[in-house]
């Protein structure tokens, strides 16, 4: 690990400025993310701030009847809260099938919102990668691409987005709210959160130098059966294959978002109007243009037929 | 002669150009830290990226907690802080300022074993043992995760509590690898432990 200074932050204000003052600066919540790649020396910060003091670890209700969830919840207590687990159980669900018991004690929502691509390349770091050092190549792009995206990915990148939260939260619209280093706050919807690689893969989200997320708001409950199936190599602590977060209204209308499949989560809102006729459809114009390598071409059909499972489920569940 | 001196030379340049590779930034200021660990106060002076499991080992000299992986993946380094179970290697001693850690060291010693080390004894619950210390934290803390109502992967109805099943107490320890494959025995201790609970 290469050497840093640390401080602990007292204010979200304090935070920010204090990321502004240091060029190399980078914040800490519950390390899990951070420091398993400083160790590899894929991060490399001089200094860390601390935000486990800042007392955004509480969740309210909003004015509006949503939730605000604050940005150092640890995943254990947004998972057990009684409101997520009554109105948004996709998301109680999207995080219990993340990584271990002591982890999800550590992780935190902003943090798992910003952990970085599980690409083995990305990892291996005698191997050319793009996100890890910008024009070096990709050592993925004819590489074993098993777990790779199949869908929205560039000639730079083709890595996938390994967070489970991450795709609960877009499937409940979800939005994030900041604090930059000169004080000013903003509301980023989850939908124009995470970015496609494009040419500039290092860049993996709508967050500026310095910014701070502060909390993440969900809109008022929308109802209906929520569900989250993950496949994955092992029953439990592995990363997704693919994922389908969704919610499906007893009309059988909803809303569906996938993991696994693409650079961010990802979701069509135009695909949901196919909802009622079936997987097929909707996984025809969701998944439209996809261009899968033959390692990854599974992801397709599985991601139809893990769909068709939910869609049957809740039809059952309807009567 | 000349072709000694030569090589002599060459392995002498070698040396003087590895050392300031091998540390090639000025050494870390020291930070003070505090916290308690098995209920005893601990003040350190350390360099900020000495993660807390290697400052538990060795700094502390509390050599139970294991290291595996060192980056999460295999649960040997499980500690409570707070009465919750961690990674001690995904987190800096410096993170910890104030924390209650308990581990292994301070659930039971061998003159008096806790409960569920006792189980294990008795159920042969390991092979080297080596997961072992990580095990039992997590398990102590999985129960208290079970009694406070939290729900896992495989609880059926979110809105209930978690009935106790083999499924169960298999997912809420999944964080924890046996390189021996001992979960059976592992399993049977977990469940004798937690039968004589209230
Ligand atoms: C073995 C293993 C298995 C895992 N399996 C899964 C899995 O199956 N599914 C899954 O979804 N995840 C999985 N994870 C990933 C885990 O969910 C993340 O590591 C965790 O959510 C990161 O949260 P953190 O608080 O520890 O982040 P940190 O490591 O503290 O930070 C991560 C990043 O976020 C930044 N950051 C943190 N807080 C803020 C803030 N408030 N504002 C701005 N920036 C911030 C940090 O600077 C850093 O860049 C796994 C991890 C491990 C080690
Ligand atoms: S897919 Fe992306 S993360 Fe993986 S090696 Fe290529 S550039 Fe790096
Ligand atoms: S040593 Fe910490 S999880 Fe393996
Ligand atoms: S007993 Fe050897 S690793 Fe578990």
């Amino acid at each position: 690990m290469r050497p840093f200074t640390y401080e602990r932050a007292r204010t979200p204000a304090e935070a920010a400025a204090a990321a502004k003052r240091h060029a190399g600066a980078k914040f800490v919540a519950g390390g899990t993310n951070l420091l398993d790649l400083m160790k590899l020396e894929i991060e490399t910060p001089t200094h860390l701030i601390d935000v486990n003091g800042l007392g955004l670890d509480t969740l309210e209700t909003t004015p509006e009847g949503g939730l605000r969830i604050g940005a150092l919840v640890r995943n254990t207590d947004l998972a057990a809260d009684a409101r997520v687990r009554r109105d948004y159980g996709v998301l109680a669900r999207a995080l219990l099938a993340g990584a271990s018991g002591q982890l999800r004690n550590m992780a935190t929502t902003a943090g798992n919102l910003l952990q970085r691509t599980r690409c083995p390349y990305f990892y291996d770091t005698n191997m050319p990668c793009n996100k890890r050092v910008p024009g070096d190549g990709c050592a993925a792009i004819g590489g074993f691409t098993r777990q790779h995206a199949v869908i929205g990915a560039s000639d730079a990148c083709i890595a996938t987005h390994p967070s489970d939260m991450a795709v609960a939260l877009r499937v409940l619209d979800a939005t994030v709210e900041t604090i930059g280093p000169d004080g000013a706050t903003r509301r980023i919807p989850l939908a124009d959160f995470h970015r496609l690689p494009g040419d500039q893969p290092q860049v993996e989200t709508a967050l500026a130098a310095g910014e701070l997320i502060t909390a993440v708001t969900l809109p008022r409950p929308v109802g209906g059966a929520h569900f989250y199936r993950k496949v994955r190599d092992r029953a439990s602590f592995a990363f997704a294959l693919v994922s389908v977060a969704a919610i499906v209204q007893r009309d059988g209308s909803g809303r569906v978002a996938l993991g696994g499949v693409a650079h961010k989560p990802w979701r069509v809102e135009a695909a949901e109007s196919e909802m009622t006729k079936g997987a097929r459809a909707v996984v025809a114009r969701l998944l439209a243009g996809a261009k899968p390598t033959t390692e990854n071409a599974f992801k397709l059909k599985l991601v139809e037929r893990v769909l068709a499972a939910v869609l049957a489920e809740a039809k059952g569940a309807r009567g | 002669m000349a072709g000694t001196a030569a090589v002599a030379v060459t392995s002498l340049t070698m040396i003087s150009q590895a050392q300031p590779n091998a540390n090639p930034a000025p050494a870390a200021a020291l930070m003070k830290i505090a916290f308690t660990v098995n209920g005893t106060p601990r003040a350190l002076e350390i360099d900020p990226r000495t993660t807390l499991l290697d400052a538990l080992r060795e700094e502390l000299h509390l050599t139970g907690t294991k290291k595996g992986c060192d980056h999460g993946q295999c649960g040997a380094c499980t500690v409570l802080v707070g009465g919750r179970r961690i990674n001690s290697c995904l987190t800096l001693a410096v993170m910890q300022q104030g924390a209650e850690i308990t581990t292994i060291e301070g659930l039971g010693t061998p003159e008096q074993l806790h409960p569920l080390q006792a189980a294990f004894v008795r159920c042969d619950g390991y092979q080297c043992g080596y997961c072992t210390p990580g095990q039992i934290c997590s398990a102590v803390a999985m129960l208290s995760e079970v009694q406070a109502g939290i729900p896992s992967h495989v609880t059926a109805d979110l809105n209930a509590p978690a009935a106790w099943s083999e499924a169960e107490v298999r997912e809420r320890m999944s964080g924890n690898l046996c390189r021996c494959g001992a979960y059976s025995n592992i399993f049977e201790a977990i469940q004798t432990f937690a039968g004589k609970r209230p």
